[in-house]
């Protein structure tokens, strides 16, 4: 039976305008590649951010690799794309190669140094999601797209088991946002990276994710895609020509 | 304004000047990059104004000079953490913590300042600052806790840049957030009690402000803009002070004028060059 890399049970998160996510109850097994989807203010952020630890958990129970999420610290294993970054400050000093190098100091200890090594694994990291010729760039002066890249290479670097993104592709266009999922498919297949991934877009994700969670403050859904687009109630939902459209539009 | 450069350096008080005022300088330029980032340019200012309460104290129990910094130093230590407090525990942003914080040292320093009245003279001095007035003793002390914070500083480096590029980030990879902010904070604290002797009450944010925002505007990496935020504030304080003998006027004004232009000039070549590239695009 494969690993068990994310649990809840019963889960439910408020904050002080009231319930945000009730009873959800998943398993994530190693390998698998999620799509957290649902509309706005449906809870998927906040279902991430409370396995992260981010958020208080009011009821039930979430553990990552077998670990209750509040004992949670082996940070080494977690790679994680949040939804914004404050990084719209073109002049933010940071270069790319400094940038992914911070990916790297949850595998320190205080001092917190990157060595000779450290620095050729962020080369190897920026080779591997074609950023490298940008790797003296700052930062802040790379379009949408290519920060999304370095972000994402800063969340690889560490060689993470689980890959955490937060609608990581709210600023792109249609088609950037496509080759970003198929990218992460390629990740999750060739590294065995088990993905969770949160966007609104669940026609578009469906097409590479291997389940789909979907979420309005409740779970309606979890399964495979053939299952999402086969079921009753995700028709009753959506309406059938809608359910069809999403399904279909690979 | 005939007297030559050795003549000036031959001068005690001026020899203490430069060396207290470089260390000083190096730690408000290098956390200042840190500070200006991380939105939190103006805790400098509120720090500052907790010292003037602080050294009102210090003045009351009739401490002067460097013994003042027993009583200055962990108030404003005190006032740092109880700036991130309010942060993180009233749901206040950094600027209005700084405010209410800021508000309190003035008003504490005012009125002890108005009770004591014999000692407002003293006062002043803090106000504007007189580093060519530095003690031996206050020379030693700025170098022990210039080594100090630049011990701390280059300990937790690669920390304090993971908070300040993100702080959720940080976190997610195992970075006790609420620590390297009380260390970043607290280093403040004692760079502003350092720079009070420097610049003045008044002018300490600008010595925080003005080198970083000087080094954003041209560095191409995070350790180059920390390196040339270091490197203006020293140009700024050896020249403010060779400036301020030749010109008779006062030390502190004069080094922050001279940030001033410093800061001027790299706005004016990275406009330069950014037009360039604009136009052989």
């Amino acid at each position: 039976m494969p690993d068990e890399v994310v649990r809840t049970d019963r889960l439910c998160c408020s904050y002080r305008t009231g319930r945000v996510l009730e009873d959800i109850s998943i398993s994530v097994e190693a390998g698998d590649y999620v799509g957290i989807v649902g509309p706005n203010g449906s809870g998927k952020s906040t279902l991430v951010r409370a396995l992260m630890g981010l958020c208080s958990i009011n009821d039930g129970t979430a553990s990552l690799f077998g670990i209750p999420c509040n004992r949670f610290n082996d940070w080494a294993r977690i790679g994680y794309l949040p939804q914004s970054l404050h990084l719209r400050n073109s002049i933010f000093p940071a270069t790319v190669a400094e940038t992914v190098g911070l990916g790297l100091l949850s595998l320190k200890r205080f001092p917190r140094r990157l060595t000779r090594t450290d620095r050729e694994r962020v080369d190897s990291v920026l080779e591997q999601l074609d950023v490298y010729d940008i790797k003296t760039k700052l930062i802040g002066e790379l379009s949408g797209g290519q920060q999304q890249r370095v972000l994402l290479a800063r969340a690889l670097v560490n060689a993470p088991d689980l890959l955490i993104l937060d609608e990581p592709t709210a600023a792109l266009d249609p088609e950037m946002r496509e080759r970003f999922y198929a990218l992460i498919g390629e990740i999750n297949r060739a590294r065995q990276v088990t993905v969770l991934l949160v966007t609104h877009d669940s026609g578009a994700i469906g097409k590479f994710a291997s389940k789909m969670l979907y979420l309005d403050k409740r779970m309606l859904f979890y399964g495979n895609f053939e299952e999402f687009c086969r079921s009753a109630d995700m028709s009753a939902l959506f309406g059938e020509h809608s359910q069809h459209l999403m399904c279909h539009r690979h | 304004m005939t007297m030559n450069i050795i003549e000036i350096l031959s001068y005690g008080f001026i020899q203490r000047a430069l060396l207290a005022g470089t260390l000083i300088a190096v730690l408000c330029s290098v956390l200042g990059v840190f500070l200006v980032l991380r939105r939190l340019s103006l805790i400098g200012d509120g720090l500052a104004h907790v010292t003037f309460g602080g050294t009102a104290i210090a003045l009351s129990l009739k401490l002067y000079s460097a013994s003042s910094l027993l009583v200055s130093l962990p108030v404003v230590m005190l006032s740092s953490l109880g700036i991130l407090k309010l942060t993180e525990k009233a749901r206040l942003s950094g600027d209005t913590a700084i405010g209410i914080v800021s508000a309190l040292g003035i008003s504490a320093g005012i009125i002890l300042a108005s009770v004591g009245g014999g000692y407002n003279v003293d006062l002043l001095s803090y106000l504007f600052g007189n580093i060519l007035s530095i003690t031996t003793q206050e020379v030693g002390i700025a170098a022990a806790l210039f080594c100090v914070v630049l011990m701390l500083l280059s300990l937790f480096f690669n920390d304090l840049l993971a908070i300040t590029f993100d702080e959720e980030l940080a976190r997610v990879s195992g970075i006790r957030t609420s620590t390297i902010n009380a260390v970043l904070v607290l280093l403040t604290a004692l760079s502003v009690v350092l720079a009070m002797k420097l610049v003045g009450i008044m002018l300490i944010s600008s010595l925080l402000i003005l080198p970083a925002v000087s080094a954003l505007q041209l560095a191409r990496s995070f350790k180059a803009c920390v390196t040339l935020a270091a490197l203006q504030g020293c140009c700024s304080v050896t020249a403010g002070i060779f400036l301020s003998f030749a010109t008779n006027l006062p030390t502190s004004a004069m080094i922050v004028l001279l940030n001033l232009f410093f800061f001027s000039l790299a706005f004016l070549v990275r406009r330069y060059f950014h037009h360039k590239v604009k136009n052989s695009n």
